[in-house]
């Protein structure tokens, strides 16, 4: 991931898509697959493809929470904080994971190693807590595990 | 050496979420250091979540359960003997015999665990695709008139009735229908729809394949949740082996019935889940919600006719069709038939999918199958159907699980959802994370829920710091009416719910003092 920007790479994805508008969260979705992100450059390079407005692109960037413009760091961890989770100490998890990683909610390390975010559920309430890194989920997580995992994700 | 013998290891989340990879891959290292020659069998998930990873060996025509095993049981477990199904402290027995699933009521489930989910074979063996060729035989008519005389209601939570549904497209003359599979299970402590998609994923296409044909529908999409990852290649996978066995393409079975299925993933939005806002997300835009009417059923996706209907509904289809609707209709109580497939989540000694016909209480729910608390601390409060659904306290806990029994003592069963919480949770803190939620995944279409969530979270920090408190407390009931009466749906309509009822039965918990004691 966060490769450098590439005009060809960007309409081959679209073109993957057939440039169907209504295909644009997908399109949106395959940019946050090879990027980590959504560029500034797709919303302008999309537009054009699909024929809509650099508004309309900019505008569903905005409404869903995965389609962030700015690279995260190179691991993203996110905290389920919701109701299951919360029922077996995602709070404490939460403040946990902001004092060992210096960081709050929505941020990312000084050295771009991780970035922590919020999820409201993994489905995977009936091992609550639960924790995502990168795709992988992980669940009973306390904060010796929730340590653990971030030295070594692979540590399950 | 004679067979092989087969050992299955699940490839679902919540195992996979305790380290069954790494169980997979030392059982096969330790088989391949002792030259053993066995069969790795990825299956789904029994759903008994609490004994993930559950691992299966399969001698003697039964198949003997050890569980919870970790990656550093497996050389006991090795030495043991358990490839033989000897003895140690993780068995369990025959799987089947395991009270926790043997005295469920396996309906829309029952092939999950037990299959591999991507084999064709194992699938149609255990009755895959019999109620697809049931409906091709008795035509749409017939075909819509089980459903509705099953009694089968929307298994995503609203619980309107399947079948009338149907009805309704089928009447809507159109060019083009679609069916709408809704996997955009965002509610906090339901897993259902995820198990029966990682587990089974083939049942969901039959139910999708059964509705296209019922209602004339020729495509069909499923609107999958970005949190699912593993949902996601499973469903890939299955699809592209329905496609390339003809279960999906023109003239199914040769009966002139075309039907094709794509997989559409969200990006992370709540809201998506309601149905008109998941049409305007496949639709490839912002998802806010549209008003109703039209109906869905009359002007859906791209402003066709379109059946919307949520994985367990699809999934729960294609037996009903095999035995006929009065096998289903005969469980359940009142004007709730069938099953439900129940989550047991939170603070749960034993959480996982419990399928039962509904009539059941919650009590029994929680202790009976949950076990109780995993705190070993008393229940204080369950939070049933979701982060829309109502707070119950313990001594409500005698409820009978069924639509309107729940509605009856306003709570809402919805997608079957049950979280429980023991007696440190503070219910401030849970009615103002309602108001929270809601202020994060509202549409903001509708003011009530935009502005109301945001005032909402407001009013509440006011009546914990004892500010004003009786005229702050009558503001919140105010704004909580005009949330219930005047947002376009559920999610502000509901994001109530969860707040009056903490308010109602928890009111020590907001008092000026409670949080600063908590």
């Amino acid at each position: 991931m966060a490769t450098k920007y590439d005009q060809a790479i960007a309409a081959e994805i679209i073109a993957s898509f057939d440039a169907r508008p209504e295909l644009l969260v997908q399109i949106l979705n395959g940019f946050l697959a090879r990027y980590g992100h959504i560029p500034d450059e797709a919303i302008v390079q999309i537009a054009q493809a699909l024929n809509l407005s650099r508004a309309d692109v900019y505008g569903v960037v905005r409404f869903y929470h995965d389609f962030r413009t700015e690279p995260p760091g190179s691991t993203v961890v996110k905290i389920c904080q919701a109701e299951s989770c919360q029922a077996m100490g995602s709070r404490e998890l939460t403040a946990h994971a902001e004092r060992s990683l210096g960081i709050r909610l929505h941020e990312t390390t000084a050295d771009g190693s991780h970035t922590l975010e919020p999820v409201y559920c993994l489905g995977n309430c009936a091992c609550s807590p639960a924790i995502m890194i990168d795709s992988r989920v992980y669940g009973r997580v306390d904060a010796a595990r929730f340590d653990a995992l971030i030295r070594d994700p692979g540590s399950a | 050496m004679g067979e092989r013998t087969r050992v299955y290891v699940p490839r679902e989340t919540a195992a996979l979420s305790l380290g069954a990879d790494e169980v997979a891959d030392a059982i096969a290292r330790a088989a391949a250091e002792s030259a053993t020659a066995i069969e790795l069998v990825r299956n789904g998930s029994w759903g008994m979540s609490w004994l993930e990873p559950l691992v299966e060996v399969e001698t003697g025509g039964e198949r003997i359960a050890y569980g919870p095993v970790g990656a550093a049981d497996v050389e006991s477990l090795h030495a043991a003997g358990f490839l033989a199904g000897a003895e140690h402290a993780l068995k369990l027995g025959p799987t089947r015999d395991i009270p926790y699933l043997s005295e469920q009521d396996r309906w829309t489930f029952e092939r999950c665990g037990l299959i591999d989910p991507l084999s064709l074979d194992e699938f149609q063996r255990h009755g895959g695709f019999a109620g697809f060729r049931r409906a091709l035989e008795i035509g749409p008519t017939a075909t819509i008139e089980a459903v509705k005389a099953s009694g089968l209601r929307g298994r995503g939570g609203a619980g309107f009735p399947t079948g009338i549904k149907w009805q309704t497209v089928a009447d809507t003359s159109a060019e083009q229908k679609y069916i709408a599979c809704n996997a955009d299970e965002g509610d906090s402590g339901t897993f259902s729809d995820r198990i029966l998609m990682e587990s089974d994923p083939f049942t969901v296409i039959e139910g999708m394949a059964i509705a296209g044909f019922a209602v004339g529908a020729s495509r069909g999409y499923i609107y999958l949740r970005s949190e699912y990852p593993l949902a996601r290649t499973v469903l890939t996978g299955a699809l592209d082996a329905a496609r390339r066995s003809g279960w999906l393409g023109t003239d199914i079975l040769d009966s002139g019935f075309d039907f094709d299925v794509e997989l559409h993933v969200g990006a992370g939005s709540y809201v998506c889940g309601e149905e008109t806002s998941m049409l305007e997300s496949l639709e490839g835009k912002a998802g806010l919600v549209r008003f109703r009417p039209p109906l869905p059923a009359i002007e859906g996706l791209f402003g066709r006719p379109t059946a919307v209907n949520n994985v367990v509904t699809l999934g729960s289809v294609p037996k009903i069709l095999v035995t006929g609707p009065e096998a289903y209709a005969d469980r359940g109580v009142g004007r709730s038939r069938g099953t439900l497939a129940f989550q047991l989540a939170g603070n749960v000694k034993r959480g996982g999918l419990v399928e039962l016909a509904f009539g059941t209480t919650l009590k029994e729910l929680i202790e009976h199958w949950g076990g109780g608390t995993a705190s070993g601390r008393p229940v204080r409060a369950v939070q049933i159907g979701g982060p829309l659904g109502a707070y119950f306290p313990a001594a409500l806990l005698d409820t009978p699980l069924d639509y309107e029994a729940f509605a009856a003592k306003d709570g809402v069963l919805g997608h079957g959802g049950v979280v429980v919480f023991d007696d440190t949770v503070d219910m401030a803190a849970q009615a103002r994370f309602a108001m929270e939620f809601c202020a994060v995944e509202s549409c903001g279409k509708c003011t009530p829920c935009r502005i109301g969530s945001v005032r909402g979270v407001e009013v509440i920090d006011r009546i914990l710091a004892g500010e004003n408190r009786d005229v702050n407390l009558e503001l919140l009931d105010d704004l909580c009416d005009t949330m219930v009466d005047g947002s376009l749906c559920a999610m502000g309509g509901m994001t109530p719910f969860p707040v009056i009822s903490a308010l109602k039965h928890f009111p020590e918990d907001f008092e000026a003092s409670a949080g600063a004691t908590r």
